[in-house]
């Protein structure tokens, strides 16, 4: 390496590793900040700044109120509900679909793959106008099992992932086990749905964050609130009487996002992977 | 098997029927049902119903409850001549803009986190847990984030500005949607890098390899050999934020609730349908938008068609090709 090539090389290294770091604090500031507020007492948080560092790590009456207040008992046994009967039913649904479309060579196979590929093309949050009167007409409103149902049914890419697996795994073996006698039902159940358990955690994962985080439909169909609270919509809590009381709402918003940094730091390899699986077809 | 038989002991099933659904033809058709059944029934109750009858309400002055009045297309006069509408669209420039700086930012990082970065993956991992974030709890991180004196502010006063002159970011109209495009970058920039790198790590290794022994640097190796292999991705995410522009929400709906000219044009339908029940109006304002979408969608597929019709593995062949020409050339 000639001198100049040095510099370079030193000026390229440095640029690259300022540039990280400056995303990475843009990046970590708002959280740091929630977690600085989080910890402080009532007093603490009237007379610092907010960026002053709390007085004790320990002091979590913050989280307890935010906890008691925001129902997040409740929210939290009712999100499980939810994402063990969502989780279960669009895999379920979504592998079974999957199967019929890549295995069964059938007049309307590829009308029906466009027609969940058009589904996507319609903005979801516009057609909840209308979906708002269906369900309330089916008097699906204010129960877990409408907003559960509702739930399960819009997941066009884990569809596509499934298909994908699906195609990966040679005909030959379910033809074989179809001449020894076994029924469609066995070939998928026995067979296929255990070879497929890559392309499911991947699709859990991605729709248990989503379902996890989804707030907007959860508020207009679950508007019994001291009933149906989920995790998302618990925190609509703090908009009325906390107006600015950030201590508690900082809490608050770090026990909700608790379980999805944990999720995040056990399968962080899962979840990278299943994004671009999801994203090359979707 | 057993209980159709005695079904047809009982004559309430002809036999005939019973023999087809043993046979191979039955099974296939009764696998066919029993698995398709749900999901499209699904599909069609809470996508295809809504979508059709938002044509109809979009003929009709109405609210969710009560009588209705055909207007024919009034409802769509009202809204292409609506002042904030039209303020709307001009707003979804601001988060067009916004996403081409998020997709430029993601390519930045993605390429650089592709090679051997000292702790790359806590890097890539703290940038990408926003993404990750509820939008309500993003919210609330962010009204407390921009209010006066708080986060935003102190570091500011920390680098050397002084708090007079800094804008309410959230009041000031000159920057509050900038404010708000920011958070959505903030949230989404990870997102693209993560699929970015994933496009970048199936380029073959050796390339870069045999690229570095010629005497590539950077950026021929990014030029000449990542971006090739990852246009189609790049273009297909430059058109989505298109669409993704014209139907920005998120950020004004749980930041300023579409106060002080935030209102995009999602956010101002939302509000027509469940704050004010002008549902036929709100119908109309979802299908012009829909409409704008497939526009964008009928030309996406018509760049990729003629502009891309070659694909990502051809292209970084063609590039191994050409290298391995180079070589043998100059090895003579």
């Amino acid at each position: 390496m000639t001198i100049g090539q040095r510099i370079l090389y030193i000026l390229r290294t440095v640029i690259k590793y300022v540039s990280l770091l400056l995303v990475t604090i843009i990046s970590l500031l708002p959280m740091v900040s929630t977690v600085i507020t989080a910890f402080k007492t009532e007093v603490e948080y009237a007379s610092t700044n907010v960026m002053t560092l709390p007085q004790s790590w320990t002091y979590l009456d913050n989280f307890i109120t935010a906890w008691k207040d925001a129902n997040m008992g409740l929210a939290f046994r009712n999100t499980l509900i939810i994402m063990i009967f969502v989780l279960f039913g669009s895999i379920m649904f979504g592998t079974m679909l999957a199967y019929i479309l890549s295995r069964f060579d059938f007049r309307g196979n590829g009308l029906i793959r466009n027609l969940f590929l058009f589904a996507t093309l319609i903005p979801g949050i516009a057609t909840q106008v209308t979906v708002y009167q269906i369900m309330y007409s089916m008097k699906l409103i204010n129960t877990l099992y409408g907003y559960i149902i509702l739930m399960m049914g819009t997941d066009v890419i884990s569809i596509y992932i499934f298909i994908q697996f699906f195609e990966n795994i040679p005909k030959s073996l379910d033809e074989s086990a179809i001449v020894d006698g076994s029924s469609y039902f066995g070939v998928f159940f026995k067979i296929l749905f255990p070879l497929l358990k890559p392309a499911i955690i991947t699709s859990m994962i991605l729709k248990g964050v989503s379902t996890y985080n989804e707030y907007y439909m959860s508020n207009l169909y679950l508007q019994d609130k001291s009933k149906w609270v989920t995790v998302s919509t618990s925190l609509y809590t703090f908009t009325g009487p906390y107006g600015s009381q950030y201590n508690y709402i900082c809490a608050g918003v770090l026990i909700t996002m608790l379980p999805a940094l944990i999720i995040f730091i056990l399968c962080q390899k899962q979840i990278y992977s299943g994004l671009t699986q999801g994203a090359v077809k979707g | 098997m057993g209980n159709l038989n005695t079904a047809a002991r009982k004559g309430k099933i002809p036999h005939r029927m019973v023999k087809w659904l043993r046979s191979g033809k039955g099974q296939r058709f009764l696998v066919m049902i029993s698995f398709m059944t749900a999901p499209l029934l699904l599909l069609f109750v809470f996508t295809y119903l809504p979508f059709f009858k938002m044509i109809e309400f979009s003929f009709y002055d109405m609210k969710y409850i009560g009588a209705r009045e055909f207007v024919g297309l009034d409802n769509y006069k009202d809204v292409l001549t609506d002042k904030e509408v039209m303020n709307s669209l001009k707003l979804s420039l601001y988060y067009l803009i916004g996403s081409f700086v998020q997709l430029a930012l993601a390519l930045y990082f993605a390429t650089m986190l592709s090679f051997k970065t000292k702790g790359g993956s806590f890097f890539k991992g703290t940038i990408f847990f926003p993404y990750l974030i509820s939008g309500i709890a993003m919210g609330f991180m962010f009204k407390f984030f921009y209010t006066r004196e708080f986060v935003f502010d102190t570091v500011l006063t920390w680098i050397g500005f002084n708090l007079e002159s800094l804008p309410y970011w959230l009041r000031d109209k000159s920057v509050n949607n900038i404010a708000l495009v920011a958070t959505s970058i903030w949230k989404y920039m990870g997102q693209n890098m993560v699929l970015f790198i994933g496009a970048i790590m199936s380029v073959d290794r050796e390339l870069y390899e045999s690229a570095s022994l010629d005497g590539a640097n950077r950026w021929h190796q990014f030029r000449y050999i990542i971006l090739p292999s990852i246009k189609t991705i790049v273009v297909l995410n430059m058109i989505l934020s298109i669409t993704g522009s014209l139907s920005a929400f998120e950020p004004p709906f749980v930041i300023t609730g579409g106060r002080r000219g935030t209102s995009t044009f999602f956010l101002l339908m939302h509000n027509m349908a469940h704050g004010h029940q002008k549902v036929g109006k709100a119908s109309a304002m979802a299908l012009i938008l829909f409409t704008l979408i497939i526009f964008v969608t009928i030309a996406q597929k018509l760049i990729f068609k003629y502009a891309f019709s070659d694909n990502n593995a051809d292209v970084s062949k063609k590039t191994a090709r050409m290298l391995k020409k180079q070589r043998a050339k100059e090895a003579k």
